[in-house]
C-alpha cells in the first residue's frame, strides 16, 4: 500500500475516531482505565530514564567544559538547556512510542484478528471512537505530566551528579538552572508532548485497528507501528522547533 | 424477513459471489451451506455489513441496508445479533460483562434490572457457573454459549451464526444446535447459520441455501437434501463413508 493510501485510511479512521463518539459512561471508564495503563505504567521507567540521563549530560558537560573562560555554572544551564527543550519532550516521546505504541498496536491487533472488533461494529458500536478515543485523550492528558516530571527528575538526576562527583557546588549548579530561564521553553516542551503524545496512540492504533491475518502479523505491525511513529515523532520534532524557537 | 437480491461480490478480478438471491424468513433456521471457500463467510460479512457487495441489495424487514447511511446501519446492526466462529468475547471482560456490555451500551437499565437480565440469558443458554470467568477461563463450547447470550441479550430480531460448531466434539455441538432452534423459535427471529456441519443441517435446516463456488445452486429443507439431484450438492452431503452407509 503506497504512503497516500495509508495516510488517507488514517485520517478517516482519526475522523471516524472523533465523529460519533459512544456513551459517555464507557468512555468515562475506560479514559481512567487508559490514563493508568498509559500513564501511570510509564513513570516507573521515565523516571529512572529521565534521573539518569540527567545525571549524565550534566558530567559530559562538565568533562567538555575545561576552558577556564567558560564559569561552570554552565553546567547547570547547559543540563537545563538539553533536557527542557529535547529530552524531556522528544527522548521521552520516543521511548513512549516503543513502551505504549507497541502496546497499543498489539491490543487492537488482537482484537482485529479475533473479531471482536467486527463483533463491536455489529453490535452498531462505533469501534474506532469506543477503542481509540480514550486511548488518544488518556495521552494527551497524561504526556504532558510526564514530560514535567521528566523535566524534575533529569535537573534533579544533573543535581545529584554535581554533589555525587564533586565536579560542582549545589549553589553554582543551581545558579546555572536559573540563568536566562524562559519560562517559554517549558510551554514549547508541553507542546511537543502534546503532538506527539496524538502521533503515538493514534498510529498504532491505525496499525493495529488494520492487522489483516494472525499472530505473526500483530507482532509485525507492532513493530511497525513503534517505527512509524518515531519517524512521524522526528519529522514534527523538526517542524514544531521550527515554528515555535524561530 | 432478510431478502438478498442479485449480490455480487469481487475481491481484485475473482469473483466471490455471483448473482446470490435469496430470502431468510422469520422463525425458521436458514442454514448457508458449502464447501470451505465457496463464499459461505463473505456472504454472511456482506449480510452484516462487515464487507460492502459489489453490486445487489440487502434488505432488513423492507430496509435497504446495503446502501444505507450509517446511521441506519447502526439502527439496524442493533437489532442484530451474531455469534462468531470463535465467540470473539471480550478478553478483558468477564462473561457476566460480555453478556451486559450490549444492554450497559444501548440501554438505560437499572444495576438490578441488567443483572436480571445477564442471568436470564446465561440461565437461557445454560450457563450458571461460570459469570465471574475470563473467556481465556472457560471451554469452548462455553464460549459459544457465552457468545449466543451475549447476541439475544438485547432481544435481537436478526441471528447470525457462523460455524457455530467447529472444534466442538458431537454432543456439544448437538447442545449448540438445540439452542439455536429453541432461540430462533421462542424469539420468532430470522436466524441465519453458516455451516458445513451435516449434523446441524439434517437436525437444524428449515430452510438450507447450498453454494458453490459463489452461487447457489440448490435451496431446499432438512429432508429434501438428501434427496437432491445436483452434482455437487450429493458431492458434499455424501462426503463422509458415514452418510454414504446411512442413505445410500
Amino acid at each position: 500500500m503506497s504512503f497516500f493510501e495509508n495516510f488517507g485510511k488514517y485520517c478517516l479512521l482519526v475522523f471516524r475516531t472523533f465523529k460519533q463518539p459512544g456513551r459517555n459512561k464507557f468512555f468515562r471508564e475506560q479514559f481512567f482505565r487508559e490514563l493508568e495503563a498509559l500513564g501511570l505504567g510509564s513513570i516507573g521507567i521515565i523516571a529512572i530514564i529521565s534521573l539518569f540521563m540527567g545525571a549524565v549530560i550534566a558530567i559530559q558537560m562538565a568533562a567538555n567544559i575545561d576552558n577556564p573562560l567558560i564559569p561552570r555554572e554552565t553546567i547547570g544551564y547547559a543540563t537545563r538547556e538539553s533536557v527542557f527543550l529535547e529530552f524531556s519532550s522528544t527522548v521521552v516521546a520516543l521511548i513512549l512510542a516503543g513502551k505504549v505504541g507497541s502496546s497499543i498496536a498489539s491490543e487492537i491487533g488482537t482484537m482485529r484478528v479475533t473479531e471482536q472488533i467486527d463483533a463491536l461494529e455489529i453490535m452498531g458500536v462505533n469501534s474506532a471512537s469506543y477503542l481509540i478515543l480514550p486511548k488518544i485523550t488518556a495521552s494527551l492528558v497524561i504526556n504532558p505530566v510526564l514530560t514535567l516530571m521528566s523535566m524534575f527528575l533529569g535537573i534533579f538526576g544533573g543535581y545529584l551528579a554535581c554533589l555525587l562527583t564533586g565536579m560542582l557546588d549545589a549553589p553554582s549548579y543551581l545558579t546555572g538552572l536559573l540563568f536566562e530561564f524562559r519560562p517559554f521553553n517549558v510551554v514549547y516542551s508541553i507542546i511537543k508532548s502534546i503532538v506527539f503524545a496524538f502521533i503515538i496512540t493514534s498510529i498504532s492504533a491505525y496499525r493495529g485497528y488494520y492487522v489483516e491475518g494472525g499472530s505473526r502479523e500483530v507482532g509485525e505491525n507492532s513493530t511497525k507501528a513503534v517505527v512509524k511513529a518515531s519517524i512521524a515523532i522526528l519529522f514534527w520534532n523538526l517542524i514544531l522547533t521550527r515554528i515555535l524557537l524561530l | 424477513m432478510i431478502e438478498i437480491k442479485g449480490l455480487y461480490k469481487r475481491f481484485a478480478d475473482k469473483d466471490i459471489l455471483t448473482d446470490v438471491n435469496l430470502t431468510f424468513e422469520e422463525g425458521k433456521t436458514n442454514l448457508i451451506i458449502g464447501q470451505s471457500g465457496s463464499g459461505k463467510t463473505v456472504l454472511m460479512k456482506c449480510a452484516v455489513g462487515l464487507e460492502i457487495p459489489s453490486q445487489g441489495e440487502i434488505l432488513y424487514s423492507g430496509r435497504a441496508f446495503t446502501h444505507a447511511s450509517l446511521e441506519e446501519k447502526m439502527a439496524i446492526r442493533k437489532e442484530i445479533g451474531m455469534v462468531f466462529q470463535g465467540g470473539a468475547l471480550f478478553d478483558s471482560m468477564t462473561v457476566e460483562e460480555n453478556v451486559a456490555f450490549p444492554l450497559r451500551m444501548f440501554t438505560d437499565m437499572a444495576k438490578s434490572e441488567l443483572e436480571d437480565r445477564v442471568n436470564f440469558c446465561l440461565n437461557r443458554v445454560n450457563l450458571n457457573q461460570a459469570h465471574s470467568k475470563y473467556p481465556a477461563e472457560i471451554s469452548g463450547g462455553m464460549k459459544k454459549r457465552v457468545a449466543i447470550a451475549r447476541a439475544i441479550a438485547l432481544n435481537p430480531k436478526y441471528l447470525f451464526f457462523d460455524e457455530p460448531n467447529s472444534g466442538l466434539d458431537p454432543r456439544t455441538s448437538l447442545v449448540i444446535d438445540a439452542l439455536i432452534q429453541e432461540i430462533t423459535q421462542e424469539y420468532k427471529t430470522v436466524t441465519i447459520v453458516n455451516t458445513h456441519d451435516m449434523n446441524s443441517v439434517l437436525e437444524i435446516g428449515d430452510h438450507i441455501a447450498f453454494i458453490f463456488k459463489g452461487n447457489v445452486v440448490w435451496t431446499g429443507d432438512s429432508n429434501s437434501i438428501i434427496k437432491a439431484q445436483v452434482p455437487e450438492v450429493r458431492d458434499f452431503v455424501f462426503a463422509t463413508p458415514l452418510m454414504k452407509k446411512m442413505f445410500k
